[in-house]
């Protein structure tokens, strides 16, 4: 062996982030000193975001079980679920927080396009994407540009590529401030049969390098990633990569065209740690060696270096495996869309990543030893240690603000707390994010943002695919492992709540620093949390991304594990949305187990809160579920919401607040013409209720619960006869009025028109 | 002539995202032929219409359309024009057209300067009023729709009633509130709005028969 680069040294290796004793342990698996060059290949594939080495062994026992399964987790870019005969859903979230926290359109921006890869690199074209997003409070100037700016880089790249946006979540709270969450979700759909896989193979087979051309940008992206951000953290600005949605069309067509022709053999993006990453991995995954040489590389930039080549994050690339004989039709396909289309090696049967620039051997690795999936990188499992529990506040539970206001209806303060709860960040209208996104181009929409979860036809079919992120931090702040059950329940019941049936999960876990034993605590019980939830509600987690050292000057981020769920429904006829007519009588219906103490509600009004989270029990959970799916699908149920942070109160109110219509039944975004639905609460039987569950008033209104959804029938008696039988509790809560925009409280009054303008506002007002 | 006698020419460019859209509405739905073109290359005019669809062609990062207004396929596009033949643009096909020259003015950035993506609500006038109520409704999706032309030019579409599409509400800035135009024949059509998109019930509400998007495509087949 002729390496032509000079050693790597200890100090070197620390330098570019890998940890102490992992030099000695590269030299010890590689029997020498590696060279420059190979300590940059193990500090990339090495770092935090490429090993998962302080996760790996607990992503292992999530629950993963399917007869619908197409690929093994983490095994191929993204989770692979059999829909039909004739159809596969591919689909996968990711993070992409610390880019967004430097340089917050661009680091949003290439988070889309690279979950967009993942998933047609699977030979899946994208149907909808979704994203979870978490700021600072926006009354901060700072808080505000960093989410205007990611909200417009999502847009942006997601609109150029025209791929409409189906919804998700926005949450504030001020540990985001210096460290916001940009996590990302595509969904696709591929063929059966139609799958592409990311394994080379075939010895003499080449390997093509096709998309954008290669420069500096992004540069140690990955180890940047697995660090805190910090005050120097600006200075790393060129570690953040920069996105060009138009040339990520172009690689998205020519791929899926070069999918579609049968040549490829095996292809993968070139996403965190770059070209690396790509040729290690599926070099590693097919048990094959890999040559390549570097000079063929298309460059941008001038005497980049091997490393440089290596560990560029430059976007909108790919990697094909391809016969000798296809390199011909697969040159015309990139040429047609004139892409960069370039030999750059070859599988050899040496199970080794050889480097070579100019005929020179920089690198000389067993491909095996740099990746995840192998024994290669380190794996660790991190000391745990339980922070204490906050202290019990009994006068949470039993507060009388709403009652009192409720009783005395003159004095105003009822409206004005219903205003305060519609019009704050975290529960006003989130028109203003998603009015940026293309939310119908592709024709398959039949529920869009701003309700469950949205609702995209498959094309060709009647099928329809559901879809939802969720993340409930301040619940797993309380406590980890039931908070992450939470999640998990409440994107279970938005799927449910359109009609459809969970499919799979996708998770994304954003945590602070792992080897601080309390954040360790939160994200191993939290993981467990999540996959014995995903277990008893029987929905495999096919796959996601885990970020940790999300924390900055200010301190840790509040532990976010966030779900991205997929659902399905054979007949998009038979799904529903939220939206209310007069005549519909709604039901509180499930298991309502609702608590105040830890609710947004308390925690909008105090700024304290209860370390104690609503009861959950998920065979209930599954139950409820299978009974409103029934009723939704046999069109009982015309309207349903499930309930989640604000409790029944604000589930209504969505309800109605989505039902503003002008006098010819139309969608009117809150005009002067418009009107909405009244709606006349049964106060009879709410008191009975409150009484029998032995409930405050302010509980049963605001509390949380799971298990729980609010229904609109105009058969009540088919509903009834229909719960009764499956054995699920119901509540009619009251009745839909003609468009007076009255909400009666009994015997209070409320204008709706008002709060659903202070609705609209609440987050509006921060655009 | 019978709506499946026709051929539709769609013209597509590197970074247009909205033929398929409008292949499966001309074809699955009005049992239209329909044939994308695509624009490194002349083409026979032998379409009975054409259009050019939404999307952000070679990014939009020169000026919206300027680049595919210089292609191979539009020169053809324009032969079309000058024999009197339909053309349609839609979004990003309008602002290609004005580009282009085949119809005034120009579309800027919006006022908001930002993507709006919604229903709007429209007004349309002189042949384009009949067989919808008023204001009806289409989605608009777009970051550069703000109409602008010379003063004289405004003048020049008032007088001869070539403004066919209004907001009655002004989302984006533009002059007169335009939100679509003819040239002076009224077979070069442009609008912002996506009439393909206005076609399929949804769940959510945003469609509703009233504001389809078919009495657009009907009148059109009409006129062809």
């Amino acid at each position: 062996m002729n390496l032509a680069d000079r050693s790597g040294t200890a100090a070197e290796a620390l330098k570019s982030g890998l940890k102490e004793g992992e030099f000695e342990l590269i030299v010890q698996k590689i029997g020498r000193n590696p060279t420059f060059t190979e300590l940059a290949m193990f500090s990339g594939m090495w770092s935090e975001h490429c090993s998962y080495k302080n996760s790996i062994l607990l992503l292992k026992n999530l629950y993963c079980e399917s007869d619908r399964l197409l690929a093994q987790r983490g095994e191929e870019n993204a989770g692979a679920l059999r829909i039909s005969d004739k159809h596969a859903v591919v689909f996968k979230i990711e993070s992409h927080n610390h880019p967004s926290a430097i340089e917050p359109y661009q680091g949003a921006a290439t988070g889309v396009g690279g979950i967009m890869r993942d998933v047609f690199t699977m030979g899946a074209r994208p149907l909808v994407s979704l994203n979870s997003l978490r700021f600072g409070m926006p009354d901060q100037p700072a808080n505000r540009h960093l989410m205007r700016e990611a909200v417009r880089g999502i847009g942006n790249y997601g609109n150029s590529l025209g791929i409409p946006c189906a919804g998700g979540e926005i949450y504030f709270h001020n540990s985001y401030a210096k460290n916001p969450l940009v996590n990302a979700m595509t969904v696709g759909i591929a063929d059966m049969g139609g799958l592409a896989s990311a394994r080379a193979s075939g010895i003499g087979n080449l390997v093509l390098y096709v998309g954008a051309k290669t420069g500096r940008d992004g540069i140690h992206g990955a180890s940047f990633a697995s660090k805190n951000l910090s005050s120097q953290s600006v200075e790393e600005r060129s570690a953040v990569q920069v996105g060009d949605p138009f040339m990520e069309k172009l690689l998205m067509e020519a791929t899926l065209e070069c999918i579609k022709s049968g040549l490829v053999v095996a292809i993968q993006d070139m996403g965190a740690a770059g070209l690396l990453s790509s040729s290690s991995e599926m070099s590693a995954s097919g048990g094959v060696g890999m040559d390549l040489h570097l000079e063929k590389v298309p460059a941008r930039e001038e005497a980049m270096e091997p490393f440089e080549y290596l560990l560029s994050e430059s976007q909108e690339r790919m990697l094909l495996i391809v016969e000798p004989s296809s390199l011909e039709k697969i040159t015309a396909i990139f040429t047609k869309w004139e892409l960069d289309c370039a030999q750059i090696g070859i599988i050899t049967d040496t199970k080794h990543l050889r480097v070579y620039h100019h005929e020179k051997l920089f690198a000389d690795l067993p491909s095996r030893l740099l990746t995840v999936n192998s024994d290669g990188a380190p794996r660790y499992k991190r000391e745990t240690k339980k922070p204490a529990v906050g202290q019990m506040r009994p006068e949470l539970e039993n507060l009388e603000t709403f009652h009192n206001a409720l009783r005395n209806p003159k004095n105003g303060k009822l409206e004005n707390l219903i205003s305060d709860m519609v019009s704050h960040p975290n529960f006003a209208s989130r028109l203003p994010v998603y009015e940026q996104y293309d939310t119908d181009i592709g024709g398959m929409r039949i529920i869009g943002p701003g309700h469950n979860g949205g609702l995209y036809k498959v094309p060709g079919t009647k099928q329809g695919i559901a879809v939802t992120s969720d993340g409930n931090s301040f619940y797993v702040a309380i406590d980890p492992y039931k908070g992450a059950q939470h999640t998990v329940a409440e994107s279970y019941r938005n799927i449910i709540a359109t009609g459809a049936d969970p499919l799979g999960i996708s998770n994304c876990l954003n945590f602070a620093n792992p080897y601080i034993p309390e954040n360790y605590y939160f994200f191993e019980q939290a993981v467990t949390g999540m996959s014995d939830a995903a277990q008893a509600l029987k929905i495999p987690v096919t796959g996601g991304n885990v970020s940790f050292y999300n924390e900055s000057d200010d301190g840790p981020v509040l532990p976010t594990p966030t779900i991205g769920m997929v659902g399905l429904i054979d007949d998009v006829d038979k799904s529903c949305g939220i939206n209310l007519e007069p005549e519909m009588e709604i039901y509180l219906t499930g298991f309502f187990k609702p608590t105040v103490g830890c609710s947004q509600y308390v925690f909008n009004n105090t700024g304290k809160f209860n370390p104690v989270l609503p009861e959950l029990n998920l065979q209930d959970e599954m139950n409820v579920g299978r009974a409103v799916r029934e009723a939704i699908q046999s069109a009982i149920v015309s309207a349903a919401i499930d309930l989640s942070l604000g409790g029944l109160m604000m589930a209504l109110l969505r309800m109605i607040f989505a039902s503003f219509r002008n006098k010819y039944g139309e969608n009117k975004y809150g005009k002067k013409d418009s009107a909405c639905p009244g709606f006349v609460f049964d106060r009879d039987a709410i008191e009975t209720a409150v009484k029998k569950l032995n409930l405050s008033v302010d509980n049963f209104f605001w509390g949380e619960s799971a298990h729980s959804y609010l229904l609109a029938t105009k058969d009540s008696r088919n509903f009834e006869t229909l719960m009764s039988k499956r054995q699920i509790p119901f509540l009619k809560t009251g009745i839909v009025k003609e468009n007076n925009s009255l909400l009666d409280l009994c015997p209070t009054t409320v204008n709706l028109q008002k709060l659903y303008s202070d609705y609209n506002n609440g987050l509006a007002k921060f655009f | 002539m019978s709506v499946s006698n026709l051929k539709a020419g769609i013209l597509y460019f590197p970074g247009t995202n909205c033929e398929t859209d409008l292949v499966n509405t001309l074809n699955q739905r009005y049992g239209m032929r329909t044939e994308l073109l695509w624009h490194t290359e002349s083409f026979p005019v032998d379409h009975d219409i054409y259009f050019v669809p939404g999307g952000f062609s070679y990014g939009d990062y020169l000026r919206s359309g300027a680049l595919a207004a210089r292609s191979a396929s539009i020169r053809s596009l324009k032969e079309a024009a000058n024999k009197n033949i339909m053309i349609v643009g839609i979004c990003n096909g309008f602002q290609i057209l004005t580009e282009a020259g085949l119809l005034p003015g120009a579309l800027i950035r919006n006022e908001n300067l930002k993507h709006i993506c919604k229903w709007v609500d429209l007004q349309a006038d002189g042949s384009w009023a009949k067989r919808i109520h008023q204001p009806f409704q289409w989605p608009i999706s777009h970051s550069e729709g703000n109409f602008t032309a010379s003063s004289e030019e405004i003048k020049k579409l008032k007088d001869e009633d070539r403004i066919i599409f209004r907001y009655p509400e002004n989302v984006n800035g533009s002059t007169e509130n335009i939100a679509g135009i003819t040239d002076s024949s009224g077979r070069i059509i442009g609008l912002m709005p996506h009439p393909e998109r206005a076609l399929n019930e949804t769940k959510d509400y945003s469609y509703t028969k009233n504001s389809s998007g078919d009495y657009f495509f009907k009148n059109l087949f009409q006129m062809i």
